[in-house]
């Protein structure tokens, strides 16, 4: 039986995901690498998959799929009602689906993006060291109809599971993004610090895997900085005031003053917020 | 760029060194020279350092465990350098058609700078450019090293699609679109090589500290010299660069 997944429907935005791309950031290859770490290792740990084990992220609606082989999967993150043959799932737990059965999601619970693990991890290509879908350099960008995945099970062998672990929800729920000043962070004025630590702001819905960007703009007199690095988590503020997240999939350098950097809790709870929804920024010092 | 740079982290997993808002070829020396040094103190599988004008970046797979003793071992290595007089690199030497037909935006900057297109273009390959970094897309070089005469402000609104090769002009930078891509640099010809393919290693033949030289060459030659790239007959001239001479 060949390990493979079919796709039925593709859903919204699902790709597959690994830790990111490491040692080509240097030719301007972003690092790609699931949204939200957390979820990702829970999906691991309970299947004792090594923790780079590639994984599905799927955004807000999920796919249909239909499994050509038994496989023991796991889903975390956001709960988008996960369903076997029309049975509900369990979140968080280990669980075994039979060669046949079709997995598909229902409506949104809580957060915005899910993780799908499965028993060995994804094998798409390995392409510069990882096997995350980017636009442009894999094959792949996201799930389409009729596409074909390839799992391998044998790969994983006799790691322990750990499937009674105390699995923290409530960050689905949190709307404080946790925040360090950023490189610029000095150059705003005292008043402006403040407030972009008491607004409140809320997601655009053109946020994507690249950029979360935010509704409200925050006038500033900032001055463009000569081109530096940025890294997922870097908050830039455009000259016209926009708040700019940037998220995995984001350049390797940009020209836009940089006023705050994400903690790592902090892109993963950004990560799981829908469009229209409201956060606030909360400093961290380092 | 400043003697003494500012290291500070950036997140939980980056550490950013900063010499200050300036650079220059000499300043590019002294970064390339620290970057090395701390490359070749790491482990490599854990981390990458990367440079842009006058910053380096030191980013980790994961959470950085020991931030404090990690930025003081960084200012160990860093003040202890001797920065050698010498950098090797490579001259790379780019064909460009500045043909009208590829140089959309050529009359535009010929009304706006009162200069004819032959001057443009002329302005344009006489300079030895030097390649500071790689960034905004995979294989884009940022480099250093247009004439004043050709500074242009981006166009107010971005062309939805510049294509792959497209040479351009954006206030004080030059560059290469390595591939298609939205984009608000003024277009002046087109350069039929390779900047970025993800079946070689390295992906890219540029590194920080080379140098790149541009020739024009007519439509007919452009569209001989893409078939040999496409056959891979084609040959990139470079030639052995040493700075500090």
């Amino acid at each position: 039986m060949k390990q493979e997944i079919e796709v039925l429907q593709p859903g919204l935005f699902s790709c597959i995901q690994d830790l990111g791309r490491f040692g080509y950031q240097k030719y301007g290859v972003p690092q790609s690498g699931v949204m939200d770490r957390y979820a990702m290792r829970l999906c691991n740990l309970i299947l004792g998959n090594p923790q780079e084990a590639a994984v599905m992220e799927i955004t807000f609606q999920g796919p249909q799929l239909k499994f050509g082989a038994p496989a023991l999967i796991c889903i975390c993150g956001a709960d988008l009602s996960p369903q076997l043959n029309r049975n509900p799932l369990p979140m968080g737990e280990m669980i075994h689906v039979s060669a046949g059965e079709v997995l598909s999601f229902g409506n949104r619970q809580s957060g915005f993006r899910a993780y799908l693990g499965i028993k060995g991890g994804f094998k798409s290509e390995m392409l510069m060291g990882s096997r995350s879908w980017y636009e442009g350099l894999t094959e792949h960008l996201r799930l389409k109809k009729g596409m074909r995945l390839i799992f391998d099970s044998g790969e994983a062998g006799n790691r322990e599971t750990h499937s009674h672990l105390k699995i923290d929800l409530d960050y689905l729920q949190s709307t404080e993004i946790e925040a360090y000043p950023g490189p610029e962070f000095e150059k705003l004025s005292r008043q402006e610090q403040k407030n972009l630590l008491q607004d409140s702001f809320s997601i655009h819905k053109s946020s994507n895997r690249m950029a979360i960007q935010m509704v409200e703009t925050f006038e500033n007199q900032l001055e463009s900085i000569i081109t530096g690095p940025v890294v997922p988590g870097t908050v830039q503020l455009t000259p016209s005031g926009k708040l700019i997240v940037l998220m995995k999939d984001c350049q390797t350098t940009g020209g836009y003053p940089r006023v705050l950097q994400l903690s790592e809790i902090g892109q993963q709870v950004l990560s799981q917020k829908m469009p229209g929804e409201k956060i606030r920024f909360r400093k961290l010092d380092y | 760029m400043q003697d003494f740079p500012e290291i500070s982290p950036m997140g939980e997993r980056a550490i950013l060194i900063e010499f200050g808002q300036n650079y220059s070829s000499e300043g590019l020396r002294k970064l390339l020279f620290y970057k090395d040094l701390i490359e070749n103190y790491s482990v490599k599988e854990k981390l990458e350092v990367i440079n842009t004008y006058s910053s380096i970046l030191i980013s980790y797979m994961f959470t950085i465990e020991d931030v404090y003793g990690e930025i003081s071992r960084l200012k160990g290595l860093i003040s202890q350098a001797n920065i050698p007089k010498n950098l090797n690199s490579q001259i790379f030497h780019l064909p460009v058609c500045y043909d009208v037909d590829f140089g959309l935006d050529l009359e535009l900057i010929s009304a706006e700078k009162n200069l004819s297109i032959d001057e443009i273009i002329e302005l344009h390959y006489a300079p030895l450019y030097q390649v500071y970094f790689i960034g905004f897309l995979p294989g884009f070089l940022y480099l250093g090293g247009l004439d004043k005469k050709l500074q242009i402000s981006r166009k107010d609104t971005p062309r939805k699609s510049v294509e792959k090769g497209a040479v351009g002009i954006g206030e004080n930078q030059t560059g290469i679109y390595p591939k298609s891509s939205p984009g608000g640099w003024q277009i002046i010809g087109k350069c039929p090589v390779i900047f970025f393919d993800k079946n070689q290693d390295p992906p890219s033949p540029f590194s920080p500290g080379d140098m790149v030289r541009f020739f024009p060459v007519p439509k007919k030659q452009f569209f001989e010299i893409e078939r040999q790239i496409k056959k891979g007959s084609y040959e990139l001239k470079t030639e052995v660069y040493e700075a500090g001479n």
